[in-house]
C-alpha cells in the first residue's frame, strides 16, 4: 500500500518535472498567440537551439577549467538566453513581420517553412546525432523503505522547480509592473489602438517574440541537464508538447500555460508508469484534440467572440 | 549617413550572434567527455563575410533598392492564349503531353531509374493533387495528411498481407478507408479555426504513426511489411515465375522476361491514376461543391449567410483530400513491396505541402510542375541531397513573402469592381 503510494508520488515529482518545463516553452507560444494570434510554429527549435548552445557554453567553460558549478550554469543560461532570444528576434523580422495583416494561413506555412530551416540548420552545423552531456549536479534525497520503493528526489529535479518558479515570478512581475508588460498587455487587447496611442508595436511584438525565445532556452537548459541528451529533432515534439499545454490551459492566457504544462506534463508521467510509456505521446495529443472540442477557450482562456 | 548606421551595426551583431554559436562551434563527444571544435577557417571567412555583408546591406539599403528594381516576374498564366481558339491549343497541347508521357518509357530516351523516378514523381503528384483540395481550394491548413497516405498504404499492405486481396480490389478499399479517416478526425475537428485545425491535425499525423509503430503485432512494428505483392494486368502477373493458377506478362504474349516491364507497367499505372485524379478534381471544382470550398475559403461568414454549412462543406474537401491519399498510399505499398513507419513521418506532410504551396494554392498545373522540381531536384544533384529540407524551408518562408500565389497561380474567373478614378 506505501509501496504504490511512494510509486505514486515519484511518477507526480517526474511529472511536475518536465510539466513545468513545458510550461516554460509554453508561454512563448501564448504570449505570441495573445498578441499576433498567429502560432509561432518555429517555437521548439528555438527551444532545441537553447539546448546546445547551453551545452557548447557549460563545455567550453569546463574545457577551460572553470570548477565552480553554480557560475557554469549561470553563465549557460544567459548565454542561451542571449542567443535564443537573438533567434527569436531574427525569426521574427525575417519570416513573420513581412506577412503580418496577411491572411494567417501565409503566417502559419511561413512559420512551418522557418521550423524546418531550423532543424536542418542546425542538423548540418552540428550533425544529427546524439550529443550525451556527463551529469553536472548528482544526487538527490531518497524517501520511502529501501527494501519495497525508494522514491526520489534529485537535486537536479529540484532546481528545475526552483528556476522555473523564479522565471515565472519574474515574467508575472514584468508583464503586471512594467512599461513594457504594460504594453504587451494592451498590444494583446487591441493591437491597432495601442499603435494609435504612440506605442510601437512592432518593438512590442519583437519583444514578445524575444522574451518568449529566452524562456524556451531557460527549458533549454534545464531539460538539457536534466536527460544529459541533445539532438537537432528534440524541437518538433517538445515544441508540440508545449503548444499542447498552452491550449490546454487556454492560449492567450499566462498562467494558463503554467497550469497546462504542469497538468500535461504529470498526465504523461502517470500514463508511462500506469499504461505505457510508448502511448504517452497518443496520450498527450488525444488530450490535445479533447480539450479543443469541449473546451475550446482551454482551461483558463476567455472565451473568443469572434467580430465581424 | 547617420541614421542607417545603429540599424546596420545591429543587423550584423545579429547576423554574427546567429551564425558563429551554431556554425563556428562544433559539440564533439570524446568518451563520456564533451568538447567543442572550432569549424574550419572557411566557416569562420564565410561567417565574418555574411556579417560584412548584412552590414553594408543595411547601411545602403535605400539607394540599393532605389537603384535595383525587382522585375516583376512574369504571370505565367497570361503567356497561355485565351479564348476559344486558345482552348483548342491548350488541350492539343494536354494530349500531346500526356502522350509523350506515355510513350517516353519505351524511346531511349529512358531508363529503369528514370522511370522509377518519375514513377515516384507522380506519387507525389498525386498527393499534391489531394492536399490541394483541402488545403489550396478549402483554405484548412492540413499538417497531417500523410496519415491518410498511412492509411491507405497499410490498409493494403494488410489486406494483401490477411486475405490475399488484390490491388485491384484493394485499390477502392484504400481510398474509402482513407476518407472513412478523414470523416471521422473531420467530423469533430473542423469546427476549430484554421489555426488549430492545422496542430490537431499535426496530432493525429503523429497518432497514427505511434500506433503504426507500436501496434507490433498486426503491423509489423518498426519492421515495417515486406513482401507486398505487385500489381497485376488483367490477372498477368510481372514476375519470372507465375504463381499457382496465374500467368505471367511475358509468358502469355511470348517475349522474353525483362524486369523492366514492371516498372514501365507501374508507370503507366501511375500516369492512369494521377489522370484520374486530375479528371475528378476539375470536375469537383466546377460542381457546387467545389465552388462552395473556395467560397468558403475567401469568406467563412459570407458563406454561412448564404446558407452554406460550413462544417458539411469542409468536410466533403477533408473526406475527398484524404481519400485520394489513399489511393496513393495503396499505389505506394504496391510499388515499393515494403513499407515500414519510417515513410510517413511529418516531413513527408510538409513536402506535400512545400509541393502545394511552391505550385501556387489550388493550381493544378503548378502543382504538377512543382512535384516535378521537387522529387527530381534533389535527385539530379546528389550533393544537394543533404540540403534539400533546408532549401524546402527556406523556400517555404520566401515563397510566403514574396509570391504567395504560387509559380502558376491558379486563374479564376471573376470580376473587378471598379474603384477610385476608374469608377464611374
Amino acid at each position: 500500500m506505501l509501496e504504490a503510494f511512494f510509486y505514486f508520488v515519484q511518477q507526480l515529482l517526474n511529472g511536475l518535472t518536465i510539466g513545468s518545463t513545458y510550461a516554460l516553452i509554453a508561454i512563448g507560444y501564448t504570449m505570441v498567440y495573445g498578441i499576433v494570434g498567429m502560432i509561432n510554429f518555429a517555437h521548439g527549435e528555438v527551444y532545441m537551439i537553447g539546448t546546445y548552445v547551453a551545452f557548447i557554453v557549460i563545455a567550453g567553460l569546463t574545457f577551460l577549467g572553470l570548477e565552480s558549478l553554480p557560475f557554469i550554469f549561470l553563465a549557460a543560461l544567459l548565454v542561451s538566453m542571449m542567443v535564443a532570444a537573438t533567434y527569436g528576434f531574427a525569426i521574427e523580422r525575417v519570416a513573420y513581420r513581412p506577412l503580418r495583416g496577411g491572411p494567417r494561413l501565409l503566417a502559419l506555412i511561413s512559420a512551418i517553412g522557418m521550423s524546418i530551416f531550423l532543424q536542418n540548420f542546425v542538423r548540418l552545423a552540428q550533425g544529427s546525432r546524439d550529443i550525451a552531456m556527463p551529469t553536472l549536479i548528482t544526487g538527490g534525497w531518497t524517501f520511502g523503505s529501501p527494501e519495497t520503493f525508494e522514491a526520489s528526489l534529485s537535486y537536479m529535479q529540484v532546481i528545475i522547480f526552483v528556476v522555473t518558479l523564479i522565471t515565472m515570478g519574474a515574467l508575472t512581475l514584468f508583464i503586471s509592473r512594467s512599461k513594457w508588460g504594460r504594453a504587451c498587455r494592451s498590444c494583446s487587447q487591441d493591437l491597432g489602438m495601442t499603435n494609435l496611442l504612440g506605442i510601437n508595436t512592432n518593438n512590442i511584438i519583437a519583444l514578445t517574440f524575444v522574451v518568449g525565445a529566452a524562456l524556451a532556452a531557460v527549458a533549454g537548459l534545464l531539460l538539457g541537464m536534466y536527460y544529459g541528451v541533445v539532438n537537432p529533432y528534440i524541437g518538433f515534439i517538445a515544441g508540440l508538447k508545449a503548444f499542447t499545454a498552452a491550449v490546454l490551459g487556454g492560449i492567450g492566457s499566462i498562467p494558463g500555460a503554467m497550469l497546462g504544462g504542469i497538468l500535461l506534463g504529470t498526465t504523461e508521467a502517470m500514463t508511462s508508469a500506469y499504461f505505457s510509456s510508448e502511448y504517452k505521446d497518443v496520450v498527450a495529443f488525444g488530450l490535445l484534440i479533447l480539450v479543443l472540442l469541449f473546451r475550446p477557450s482551454g482551461l483558463l482562456g476567455k472565451p473568443e467572440v469572434e467580430k465581424i | 549617413m547617420n541614421r542607417p548606421l545603429y540599424p546596420a551595426i545591429f543587423a550584423a551583431v545579429v547576423t554574427l550572434i546567429l551564425t558563429s554559436m551554431m556554425l563556428g562551434i562544433q559539440l564533439k563527444t570524446e568518451g563520456i567527455n564533451l568538447t567543442l571544435q572550432s569549424a574550419s577557417d572557411f566557416t569562420w571567412y564565410s561567417i565574418a563575410g555574411a556579417t560584412l555583408a548584412v552590414f553594408l546591406f543595411q547601411l545602403y539599403r535605400e539607394p540599393l533598392s532605389n537603384l535595383i528594381k525587382l522585375p516583376e516576374l512574369p504571370s505565367l498564366t497570361s503567356i497561355l492564349p485565351a479564348g476559344k481558339k486558345g482552348n483548342q491549343l491548350k488541350n492539343l497541347g494536354i494530349a500531346f503531353v500526356i502522350a509523350a508521357a506515355l510513350i517516353w518509357p519505351f524511346t531511349d530516351f529512358s531508363n529503369r531509374g528514370a522511370v522509377d523516378l518519375a514513377t515516384l514523381t507522380l506519387i507525389y503528384i498525386m498527393l499534391g493533387l489531394g492536399l490541394n483540395i483541402v488545403v489550396g481550394l478549402a483554405g484548412l491548413l492540413d499538417l497531417g495528411y500523410v496519415a491518410f497516405y498511412a492509411v491507405g498504404a497499410y490498409t493494403y499492405a494488410l489486406l494483401s498481407l490477411y486475405y490475399d486481396v488484390s490491388f485491384w480490389i484493394a485499390l477502392p478499399i484504400c481510398g474509402l478507408f482513407a476518407a472513412t479517416f478523414g470523416f471521422l478526425l473531420g467530423f469533430p475537428v473542423l469546427r476549430l479555426r484554421g489555426d488549430y485545425l492545422a496542430i490537431v491535425t499535426l496530432g493525429f499525423g503523429e497518432i497514427i504513426r505511434i500506433l503504426l509503430l507500436n501496434w507490433t503485432n498486426v503491423t509489423g512494428g518498426p519492421n515495417g511489411i515486406s513482401r507486398i505483392p505487385k500489381p497485376d494486368l488483367f490477372g498477368l502477373e510481372f514476375s519470372r515465375r507465375a504463381s499457382e493458377g496465374s500467368m505471367t506478362f511475358h509468358e502469355y504474349f511470348g517475349i522474353d522476361y525483362d524486369p523492366s516491364h514492371k516498372v514501365i507497367f507501374l508507370y503507366l499505372l501511375a500516369i492512369v491514376l494521377v489522370l484520374i485524379t486530375l479528371f475528378v478534381i476539375n470536375r469537383l471544382t466546377r460542381m457546387p461543391i467545389g465552388r462552395a470550398w473556395e467560397a468558403l475559403r475567401e469568406d467563412e461568414i459570407a458563406c454561412r449567410s448564404l446558407g452554406l454549412n460550413p462544417t458539411v462543406v469542409k468536410l466533403t474537401a477533408f473526406t475527398i483530400g484524404a481519400s485520394f491519399a489513399g489511393f496513393a498510399g495503396c499505389f505506394f505499398s504496391a510499388r515499393q513491396g515494403f513499407i515500414s513507419p519510417e515513410s510517413f513521418v511529418f516531413i513527408e506532410s510538409a513536402i506535400i505541402l512545400a509541393i502545394v504551396v511552391l505550385g501556387g494554392m489550388g493550381s493544378q498545373l503548378g502543382i504538377i510542375f512543382a512535384a516535378i522540381i521537387l522529387t527530381v531536384l534533389p535527385e539530379l544533384a546528389r550533393e544537394f541531397q543533404e540540403y534539400r529540407m533546408l532549401m524546402f524551408g527556406l523556400l517555404m518562408v520566401f515563397m510566403m513573402i514574396w509570391r504567395p500565389q504560387g509559380l502558376i497561380p491558379k486563374s479564376r474567373p471573376h470580376i473587378e469592381i471598379a474603384t477610385g478614378e476608374n469608377a464611374r
